[in-house]
């Protein structure tokens, strides 16, 4: 085995596992509806042109090549072990179908397809985003346990069970019907959201595994938009995204001290980010349906062009977050807008916006809600309460940087 | 594929229903299973009578314990089924959202574990 060869043969096969390994799992699970199959037969196809590639040189079309080997080793699946569960007329039927399909240059893209599987109704909602990750991406349990907090035997367990329910209770492969559609993509969006805010929960980007799960989702994202070009809300969840991640940069000082937005340096914004963000909106909001993520990406870019401006836009902000808290209804939407109160109109009224949201038995472990509260108290005065709303948003911070802001902005309270 | 409907329901709210009401009320499953018969979907269904009439049998080393009543005493009852033959899990679920069964309690969907014919068959 030559050197050259096997380091050539490994980098195709990285080149082709980037670009098209969603799409070979998608082709292969929509045909079978086993999607822990298709991956099996996906690993092993790799590992096959890793031992064949550097001696018989890559072929010219490595992604016929792989799905070839796959598609073998998925039909010996069924001839062998998973025999009792199928039919061998089936086995037959699917073999000829998978052929058929394999002949066909062309591989469709049923990535989308693949997602909304993952994201079926039926499939547990804690699950559905891990399991997006490791079919459409290729994550491996590990990372995706790490950033989801969870030990990775617990982990496996779980993304083994929800392939086995998609299998078992014949979950389709399938871009739902017209009426179903804005249902069932929601469900879709709010699992790549999910992605994207436990890699959003490392601000700094210092643990890797979720700096990239930030961007993955953005990836997954934009797949979504690519094959459903005319959904608002699919282009509202990229925007908002988008105008989340292009900020990263100013998120954190040299020091690696946590930075509000209100002291944010929007040179050091990604500004080709936010351009595609505000192209996303206005192709949303073009097609004339306002829904969640829409609302929130207008409000990313309210915050952008006021920072960038100086331009106080905050009865626009306030607007935006009385439509958001219309349509999601949930504390964490109030106390945002309550903030935004605050500045509309002093923050005796903001404090008597969040009122409300103070018997919400969420609330109490909600970093979040405490950190609000102590700022507005104390920029109305009162330093006693703002010192003890401080003390519990501190013993609830995770993030070293904030919990030193806020310790900063506590000591700063006159005694 | 086979899906069985298993309807689960609050056996009382039957017996409390006026007479109109209970007339609607068949109305409305001879209905869902014309619709289901029409479609081709359906292979089989059937009402059960009330869990004061069910048995539960069990046997243990050799002995077999007859109990009355059912395996479970809760608070909404098996009370029916359909079995049904169609694509994919969506379309057993929008079927089970149709059924009359939804509306006044809870359908259970399972898939039914396809075997091949020849290990289906009992050993002759």
């Amino acid at each position: 085995m030559n050197r050259e060869g096997d380091a050539q043969a490994r980098s195709t096969a990285e080149a082709v596992a980037r670009r098209s390994y969603g799409k070979l799992v998608a082709f292969l699970a929509a045909r079978t509806r086993d999607v822990a199959a298709a991956e099996d037969a996906l690993s092993e196809a790799f590992a096959s042109a890793l031992a064949d590639w550097p001696t018989k040189g890559c072929p010219s079309n490595p992604e016929g090549w792989l799905l070839t080997v796959a598609r073998r080793k998925v039909i010996d699946m069924y001839r062998g072990r998973r025999r009792a569960e199928i039919a061998s007329e089936h086995v037959q039927i699917m073999a000829e179908g998978l052929e058929a399909a394999v002949a066909d240059a062309h591989i469709p893209d049923q990535r989308l397809a693949l997602m909304f599987a993952c994201a079926h109704p039926a499939i547990d909602i804690s699950i559905r985003a891990p399991l997006i990750l490791q079919a459409v991406l290729g994550l491996d349990a590990k990372t995706i346990a790490s950033a989801f907090l969870m030990s990775p035997a617990a982990m496996s367990k779980r993304l083994v069970r929800a392939k086995d329910k998609i299998r078992q209770a014949g979950i389709p492969f399938i871009i739902p019907e017209r009426e179903e559609l804005p249902h069932r993509l929601e469900t879709v969006l709010d699992s790549i959201y999910a992605a994207f805010a436990e890699g959003w929960t490392d601000p700094g980007g210092t643990d890797l595994a979720r700096r990239d799960l930030a961007e993955e989702a953005i990836f997954l994202s934009r797949v979504v938009t690519e094959l459903l070009p005319s959904e608002p809300e699919a282009l509202g969840l990229l925007a908002l995204m988008l105008h989340a991640e292009a900020r990263r940069p100013a998120r954190r000082n040299p020091n690696g001290d946590y930075v509000p937005l209100a002291d944010h340096n929007p040179a050091l914004w990604d500004a080709q980010m936010i351009d595609e963000a505000e192209a996303a909106l206005h192709r949303a909001s073009a097609l004339g349906a306002i829904g969640r993520y829409q609302l929130e990406g207008a409000l990313q870019s309210a915050h952008v062009h006021r920072c960038r401006t100086g331009q106080a836009n905050w009865a626009e902000v306030v607007q935006l977050y009385d439509a958001l808290f219309a349509i999601v209804g949930s504390p964490v939407v109030a106390i945002n807008r309550a903030l935004a109160i605050a500045e509309l109109r002093g923050s005796t009224a903001a404090l008597d916006a969040m009122q409300a949201v103070a018997a919400d038995p969420r609330i109490t472990e909600y970093q979040p809600y405490w950190a609000a509260r102590a700022e507005l108290l104390a920029k109305a005065g009162a330093h006693d309460e703002a010192r003890q709303a401080y003390e519990i948003a501190i013993g609830l911070e995770r993030d070293p940087s904030v919990r030193r802001f806020l310790q900063q902005r506590q000591s700063a309270l006159h005694p | 594929m086979q899906y069985l409907l298993m309807l689960y329901a609050n056996e009382a709210g039957w017996s409390n229903m006026t007479k109109t009401q209970q007339e609607q009320g068949y109305a409305a499953y001879m209905a869902y299973t014309e619709a289901l018969k029409k479609a081709g979907a359906w292979v089989g269904s059937n009402r059960l009578q009330p869990i004061t009439a069910a048995t539960t049998v069990r046997v243990t080393d050799g002995k077999s314990q007859v109990l009355d009543g059912p395996y479970i005493d809760s608070k909404e009852q098996l009370g029916g089924y359909y079995l049904i033959d169609v694509p994919d899990l969506d379309s057993a679920l929008s079927w089970a959202a149709r059924c009359p069964g939804a509306g006044h309690g809870t359908v259970e969907v399972r898939p039914v574990w396809a075997m091949q014919a020849s290990s289906a068959a009992p050993a002759s």
